[in-house]
């Protein structure tokens, strides 16, 4: 019955992502192993979001000049370059550049932690395995996709203004202020990072989720890496059309 | 919790994994202060037995009592019941992340509002009790599995539980590793006053410091007595698990399960 098994499987996901809410104590060690966790799966991931966002704007920029030109507007390519980005490219692309680069990481770990008797060891002596190895990871993926988020729009705004300026020649003073009157900071960008939030969330926990039910072998655990990366990159794309629809729909 | 209870108490205990039955009928008590040894070979249920003992697996029949009250089915209580539990696991279970201080300070800063430079002293007494204080800021990976054990244990023993389970303390050690182990164990028994439950298969490295053996085989407890009785048993099944026979009562073959047996060819006698 695939009915059953897959609604048996989502309700078990919903449960475990309830008891990492109820999980969440603000203890001191919760907040030691948040910031180890911000450090690991945040601060290292800066460079491919960089890198990435660098190269999305200069693509972005190329395309949408090629397109405006035709109808002589192409000194509104910021305000298209803009609107992409804050609105759709930066929190999917950012959400999915974390995914590959952290949610594998976290599957792994957590897998691994059950093949080695980690988490049967946190579980007899009396201390919660979720609380303990789950919800900083979830807390650290929830505040950091937003931050990564605006770091990707920083470097994706830099590399549009270097090509649109300074290879492609449209005036400095225009893109800055087309840029400006085309996006708000409230509707675009407030709304970007809170749905950054809502994807490295949902990143974090379905990696979460299948590394910690891994089948406790080395196959269980790459098996669950590889479940994380697809599961949860499918599951951002499909929030993020739902967010759009609700956020951007009036 | 009553002093004069047994540390363990088992009563008409069944013990089912994954449809399975394992264990069935299973009587049990562990006196306090005792180092109780449960023999076995592999797969005879000593592990689904530990299991039990620690409230993961919940039996399908019977009554089990640790440390003067039932196991609770209720979650947090049974965590409650836990700290006063110590376990040394067969794979350490060492957070490989943390050093081997911060492995054993772990318990005690989670259940305790113990003061960190107290915490550091009684961290300091355990490695010292496990002969281990020069390593305390290594990475357990860095360790022999000989000192990752004894580390385990140390960690084990962070809350004084009253109960400790060992669960095939000598696996993967040397002989020499497997002595300093053993009397580690007997020596921490009689000078904290423990309780002690040592799950496994050497039979001959345990029954010298165990007070109390319980042989199990064929999904029940085929004997029960202390060491002395044990070697002088004529039971040839208890005989076969003693000496390691490839033949006897205790069978070769793997019980049969639904669905893993390979569908052999049928054998056709020659004309």
């Amino acid at each position: 019955m695939p009915f059953i098994t897959a609604t048996r499987s989502l309700g078990r996901a919903g449960l475990f992502s309830l008891s990492v809410l109820r999980a969440s104590t603000p203890t001191r060690d919760f907040f030691v192993e948040l910031t180890r966790e911000i450090y690991k799966i945040g601060a290292r991931s800066l460079p491919i979001i960089a890198v990435g966002g660098a190269f999305v704007g200069l693509s972005v920029t190329l395309l949408g000049y090629r397109a405006l030109e035709t109808y002589g507007a192409s000194n509104q390519i910021s305000a298209l370059v803009g609107l992409g980005l804050y609105r759709e490219l930066a929190p999917v692309l950012t959400a999915l550049l974390f995914i590959g680069r952290a949610g594998s990481s976290i599957a792994a770990e957590l897998g691994l932690m059950r093949a080695t008797d980690q988490i049967t060891a946190l579980g007899l002596m009396a201390i919660d395995p979720i609380a303990k190895a789950v919800a900083p990871r979830f807390w650290a993926a929830v505040i950091c996709v937003p931050l990564l988020t605006g770091f990707f729009c920083s470097l994706a705004i830099t590399a549009s203004y270097l090509e649109a300026v300074h290879v492609i020649g449209i005036d400095s003073g225009t893109f800055w202020q087309v840029l400006k009157d085309a996006v708000d900071f409230r509707h675009d960008f407030l709304v970007a990072l809170e749905k950054s939030a809502v994807f490295g969330g949902t990143a974090a926990l379905v990696a979460s989720y299948v590394g910690f039910h891994a089948e406790p072998t080395v196959e269980g655990t790459s098996v669950a890496t590889t479940r994380a990366v697809v599961n949860a990159s499918l599951l951002v794309l499909m929030f993020n059309f739902v967010l759009s629809a609700f956020l951007f729909g009036k | 919790m009553s002093l004069d209870s047994p540390a363990v108490h088992l009563t008409g205990v069944r013990l089912v994994r994954d449809g399975r039955r394992v264990l069935d009928g299973v009587d049990l008590v562990v006196p306090r202060g005792a180092i109780t040894a449960v023999l076995g070979p592999s797969g005879s249920g000593k592990s689904t037995l530990l299991a039990a003992l620690t409230g993961e697996l919940q039996p399908a029949a019977g009554r089990i009592e640790v440390l003067g009250q039932p196991l609770p089915r209720d979650k947090r209580a049974l965590l409650q019941l836990r700290k006063g539990i110590g376990v040394l696991l067969q794979g350490n279970g060492l957070l490989t992340d943390l050093t081997v201080a911060e492995n054993i300070a772990l318990p005690l800063r989670t259940h305790t509002t113990l003061p960190g430079p107290v915490i550091d002293r009684l961290v300091a007494m355990k490695l010292h009790a496990v002969g281990l204080r020069a390593v305390g800021g290594a990475y357990p990976r860095e360790l022999s599995g000989g000192m990752a054990r004894r580390v385990a244990l140390a960690r084990a023993l962070a809350l004084d539980p009253p109960l400790m389970i060992y669960d095939e303390p000598l696996t993967g050690l040397d002989p020499i590793a497997s002595g300093v182990i053993m009397s580690l164990i007997a020596r921490l028994n009689a000078s904290l006053g423990l309780t002690s439950i040592i799950v496994t298969h050497h039979v001959h490295e345990t029954l010298p410091i165990a007070d109390r053996a319980i042989v199990i085989a064929n999904g029940r407890i085929v004997f029960s007595g202390t060491p002395g009785e044990l070697q002088a048993t004529t039971d040839p099944l208890v005989l076969q698990f003693l000496r390691g026979d490839p033949d006897g009562p205790i069978a070769f073959d793997a019980v049969p399960r639904d669905g893993l047996a390979l569908e052999a060819p049928a054998f056709e006698e020659p004309a």
